[in-house]
């Protein structure tokens, strides 16, 4: 399992190809993979939108993130769990974050995945901060689903 | 006792800083702690609160070297 804040842009599928790769205790074993990527718009709440900035709570953020991990691996039995999250300064098009899990069978690793970015999404401490062409905002709640 | 306070995000930027550092009596609660903290400025109804980087709610009692957050609804992902 690993789970990883970043600064710089990263590619998920580059990612995700290299880290199962190097889990050779996987091989033989996975019958499905689920993977969510999410990606930053360039229009939000009818704006253009031109950066954004991702804080977080350094120590809590990694520790919410490990728990959503290893608490969906004990729930659904996941072979491994990946989890990268972007922070700092964001362009459009760059990925946010990239969840992908392992597991035998494709029920789990579809819930699995799912659940981890519903987690994701309400608990773990990250804030968005867009620019737009009228000044920059805070993003108030995040979208429900 | 000596409790390290954070905030963070929409919330700081409102209140103009990102840390601060307090003394309180044992027991106090979260809710205490800012209401002593910023006595003209009601607790923004969606805040979320943690104590040493977990969860907690506004009753929560805090103890000495307690480092305690206040921020908005979090929107990563």
């Amino acid at each position: 399992m690993r789970v990883e804040l970043r600064e710089t842009p990263f590619e998920p599928l580059a990612e995700l190809g290299r880290y199962q790769t190097d889990q050779h205790q996987l091989l033989g074993q996975y019958g499905a993979t689920a993977i969510f990527i999410g990606t930053m718009r360039d229009y939000n709440q009818q704006t253009m939108v031109s950066q954004m900035t991702l804080e977080h709570y350094p120590g809590m953020t990694e520790r919410y993130l490990r728990r959503i991990a290893e608490t969906a691996s004990r729930e659904w039995s996941l072979l491994d769990a990946l989890v990268i999250h972007r922070v700092g300064e964001l362009q459009p098009n760059d990925p946010i974050v990239l969840v992908a899990v392992w597991s035998a069978h494709r029920a789990a690793a579809f819930a699995a995945c799912r659940w981890m970015m519903e987690e994701l999404k309400s608990k773990a401490p990250f804030w968005k901060r867009e620019d737009t062409v009228a000044g920059w905002r805070w993003i108030e709640h995040n979208t429900p689903g | 006792m000596s409790i390290q306070v954070k905030y963070f995000a929409s919330l700081r930027d409102r209140l103009g800083r990102a840390e601060d550092r307090f003394s309180a009596a044992e027991g106090t609660t979260i809710a205490e702690l800012w209401a002593a903290l910023w006595p003209e400025i009601p607790l923004p109804p969606n805040t979320l609160t943690a104590v040493n980087m977990e969860y907690a709610s506004l009753q929560q009692p805090i103890s000495d070297g307690d480092e305690v957050a206040f921020f908005p609804p979090v929107t990563g992902g």
